[in-house]
C-alpha cells in the first residue's frame, strides 16, 4: 500500500494547495469557493452517510418495542429504560467482555508480531524477504470466509487432541492471524517514510545502537503502531464471519447481534453499540488534544 | 529491533559500510524478527489451507453422512462449480459494483482528508474507522430498516414513481448497497495513505501547467495515488466477493444468493457438506487471486505493499 519513494513526513498541516482569488464578479466568487471546497463538500456527505446507520441504531435504542425492535413503536413514544438496564438483555453483556477481552489480546500479540515483521521487512535485506512479503500479503487477500473455514477444519481435526477446543482462544488465534497482515502494512507504511538521516545523525552524536533505537527510531515510529493497533482493536471487535466459524459456544457482540437477530434484537444491543462508538470517537480525540498539547 | 541490526552489523569480520536499511544483512536479527510472525502465519493460514484442500478432496462413505475417508476426489469441485455457478456470477458481480460505487464515494474523502483537512484529518480518520464499533451487523440491519418497503427511501422513491419493482430490500440493489457501505473504510484507509505522501506541490503545478481541474486530477493526482486505488480497490472487492451477511440480511431466499451463503450453509447446515464447502471455498479463493493476479500485472505495482 505504500509508495515506493520515502520522503521525509511533514508532520504539520497541509498548507492550502490554492489560494482563493476573488474573482470580479460574486457569481465567480461562488465558483472558486465551490472549486476549493468541493472535495470537502462531497468528503462530508460521506462522512455522514458513514453515520446515517449509527444514527438509526441510536435512535432505535429509544424505541419501547413489543417483540422485536425493528419497526418504531409511535404508540409508545421513545423510552429510557434501555438506557437505564443496558445489560437487562440476558447474554448481551457477557458478549461485549468476551469481545472485549478477544480484541484487547489479540491486538497486544498481532502489534508485537506484526511491528516485527515490518522491521524486519523494511531494515533489512536477507533471504526469503519476498516470500515473507507474500506470507503477509496473501492472507488480507483472502476471503475471511475461506479463513474461517479451514480455521475450524483444523481447529476440529487435530487441535483438540491438544486441548484446544473451539472457544474464547480458538477466537483470540483467529483474530491475531488476520490482524497481523494489517499490522504490517500500516507499520511498514511508517517506517518507510522515516528519514534514515534521523538514525544515522543520532549515530554520529555517538549514540549507541539501544539508545538510537529508543530515543529516535521508537518514537519515531510509535504513531504508526499505535495505528496499527488501533485498526487490529477495530477489526477484531468488529469481526463476525471468521469468529462464527471458529468459536463454538462462545459468543462475541457481533455474533450475539447476529444470532439474536431471528428472535429480534434486543435494544440493549443498540445501546452498547451506540456507547462503543462514542467510546471510541472520545477516546482519541482526547488522545488527540493530549498530542496536540505535548507538541506546543 | 533495529539496535539489533547494528550490534549484528558491528561484529568483526562483517563489513559495515552501506546506509542503515542494508545493516545486518547476513546476521540473525531479521530471522528473529520475522520468526514469531511467520510462525503464527504458517500454523494458522498456510497449515489451515493445505488442511481444507485434503477436505476438498474428501469422499463420502454412502450411507453415513457426515463421515468422509481421505480421496482424491476431484469431483466434488465438478459438483460445485456446476451447481453453484450463479452464486458465483453474483458474487463477483456484487463485489464489482460494490468496488465501483465504493471508489466513486471513497475517493473525495480520501482526497479532502490528505489536502484539505488539515489538524481535522486524524478526526476524519477516526470518523471513517468509528462506526466498525457498533457493528457492522447492527449497521446492516440498521440499512434493512432503511431501506424497508415503508422506510424513507423506498417511500421517496415510490412518490418520484423511481421505483419500478416497488421494494429494494430482498433485491440485488439493497446487497450491493450494502456491501458497498461495509467495506467502504478499507477503500478510503489506503487512497488517503498514498496520497498523504503525495506532495501538495507536484498537484498545484500539474494545475499550473493544465489549468484544468479534471486534467489535473486525470494525468497528477490519480496516478499518485495509484497505489492506494489498486490496494483499496482489492480489499474492498476480496471480503465483499466472500461475504454472505449483507446477502443474507438485505438480499432474498432464493434470487440474490452469494457463494458465500453455499459455503456457510455447506459447512454448518448440509450433513455431509463439508467436502462440497472446502471446494466452494477454494474455488472462491482461486478466482480471487487469479483476478488479483492479473490486475496488479496490468497495473504494473509489483512493489504493492
Amino acid at each position: 500500500m505504500t509508495a515506493t519513494a520515502s520522503r521525509p513526513r511533514t508532520g504539520g498541516p497541509t498548507p492550502p494547495t490554492r489560494s482563493s482569488v476573488a474573482g470580479p464578479t460574486p457569481l465567480a466568487r461562488v465558483k472558486t469557493w465551490l472549486g476549493t471546497h468541493v472535495s470537502m463538500i462531497a468528503a462530508l456527505a460521506v462522512l455522514v452517510y458513514l453515520f446515517v446507520p449509527v444514527a438509526y441504531t441510536f435512535a432505535f435504542s429509544f424505541n419501547d418495542y413489543r417483540k422485536s425492535n425493528i419497526v418504531w413503536n409511535s404508540a409508545a413514544g421513545p423510552t429510557l429504560k434501555h438506557w437505564k438496564d443496558p445489560c437487562g438483555a440476558p447474554g448481551v453483556c457477557d458478549a461485549l467482555v468476551t469481545s472485549i477481552q478477544v480484541g484487547v489480546i489479540a491486538t497486544v500479540v498481532a502489534t508485537v508480531l506484526g511491528t516485527m515483521l515490518a522491521f524486519a521487512l523494511v531494515r533489512h535485506k536477507f533471504r526469503g524477504r519476498a516470500a515473507s512479503n507474500v506470507l503477509v500479503f496473501v492472507p488480507m487477500a483472502t476471503p475471511e470466509i475461506v479463513l474461517g473455514a479451514s480455521l475450524l477444519t483444523i481447529f476440529v481435526q487435530g487441535f483438540s487432541r491438544f486441548g484446544l477446543k473451539l472457544g474464547f482462544w480458538t477466537i483470540v488465534i483467529a483474530h491475531v492471524m488476520f490482524c497481523i497482515s494489517f499490522v504490517v502494512v500500516t507499520v511498514k507504511a511508517r517506517l518507510q517514510s522515516l528519514d534514515p538521516r534521523l538514525e544515522e545523525a543520532a549515530q554520529d552524536l555517538f549514540a549507541g545502537p539501544g539508545a538510537t533505537f529508543w530515543r529516535v527510531t521508537f518514537p519515531l515510529v510509535l504513531p504508526g503502531v499505535v495505528g496499527a493497533a488501533l485498526l487490529a482493536f477495530s477489526l477484531s471487535f468488529d469481526d463476525f464471519i471468521i469468529t462464527n466459524f471458529v468459536s463454538g459456544d462462545a459468543t462475541t457482540f457481533p455474533k450475539f447481534v447476529y444470532v439474536s437477530y431471528l428472535r429480534g434484537i434486543p435494544a440493549q444491543a443498540n445501546v452498547i453499540g451506540f456507547s462503543m462508538f462514542v467510546i471510541a470517537v472520545l477516546l482519541v480525540v482526547a488522545g488527540q488534544l493530549i498530542g496536540n498539547a505535548r507538541k506546543r | 529491533m533495529s539496535a539489533l541490526a547494528h550490534v549484528g552489523g558491528g561484529t568483526p569480520g562483517a563489513p559495515d559500510d552501506g546506509p542503515p536499511q542494508e545493516r545486518g544483512g547476513r546476521s540473525w536479527a531479521p530471522y528473529l524478527l520475522l520468526i514469531p510472525g511467520t510462525i503464527w502465519l504458517l500454523v494458522f493460514f498456510v497449515f489451515p489451507l493445505l488442511q481444507l484442500f485434503t477436505v476438498s478432496l474428501q469422499s463420502g462413505f454412502p450411507g453415513f453422512p457426515g463421515y468422509y475417508y481421505r480421496d482424491v476426489n476431484f469431483g466434488n469441485y465438478l459438483d460445485a462449480i456446476t451447481e453453484f455457478a450463479p452464486h458465483f456470477g453474483r458474487s463477483l458481480l456484487y463485489a464489482g459494483l460494490a468496488t465501483f460505487f465504493a471508489f466513486v464515494l471513497a475517493y473525495p474523502l480520501a482526497y479532502a482528508m490528505a489536502f484539505k483537512a488539515g489538524k481535522w484529518r486524524n478526526v476524519m480518520m477516526i470518523c471513517v474507522i468509528a462506526p466498525f464499533f457498533t457493528s457492522f451487523i447492527l449497521r446492516t440491519i440498521a440499512w434493512r430498516q432503511i431501506l424497508a418497503d415503508n422506510g424513507p427511501v423506498a417511500e421517496t422513491l415510490k412518490f418520484l414513481h423511481l421505483l419500478p419493482g416497488g421494494r429494494i430490500t430482498e433485491t440485488w440493489v439493497a446487497v450491493v448497497a450494502g456491501l458497498t457501505y461495509n467495506f467502504l473504510p478499507f477503500m478510503v484507509l489506503p487512497i488517503y495513505a498514498s496520497l498523504e505522501r503525495a506532495d501538495p506541490k507536484v498537484i498545484e503545478a500539474g494545475g499550473d501547467l493544465y489549468a484544468n481541474g479534471l486534467t489535473t486530477f486525470r494525468k497528477v493526482t490519480l496516478p499518485m495515488s495509484l497505489p492506494g486505488v489498486i490496494a483499496g480497490t482489492l480489499l474492498t472487492f476480496i471480503p465483499a466477493a466472500g461475504d454472505y451477511v449483507n446477502a443474507e440480511l438485505l438480499g432474498s431466499d432464493r434470487s440474490t444468493k452469494m457463494v458465500g451463503n453455499v459455503i456457510e450453509s455447506q459447512f454448518f447446515r448440509v450433513l455431509g457438506g463439508f467436502p462440497t464447502a472446502a471446494a466452494l471455498s477454494f474455488t472462491l479463493m482461486a478466482i480471487i487471486l487469479a483476478m488479483v493476479f492479473v490486475y496488479i500485472r496490468k497495473f504494473g505495482t509489483e512493489e504493492l505493499l
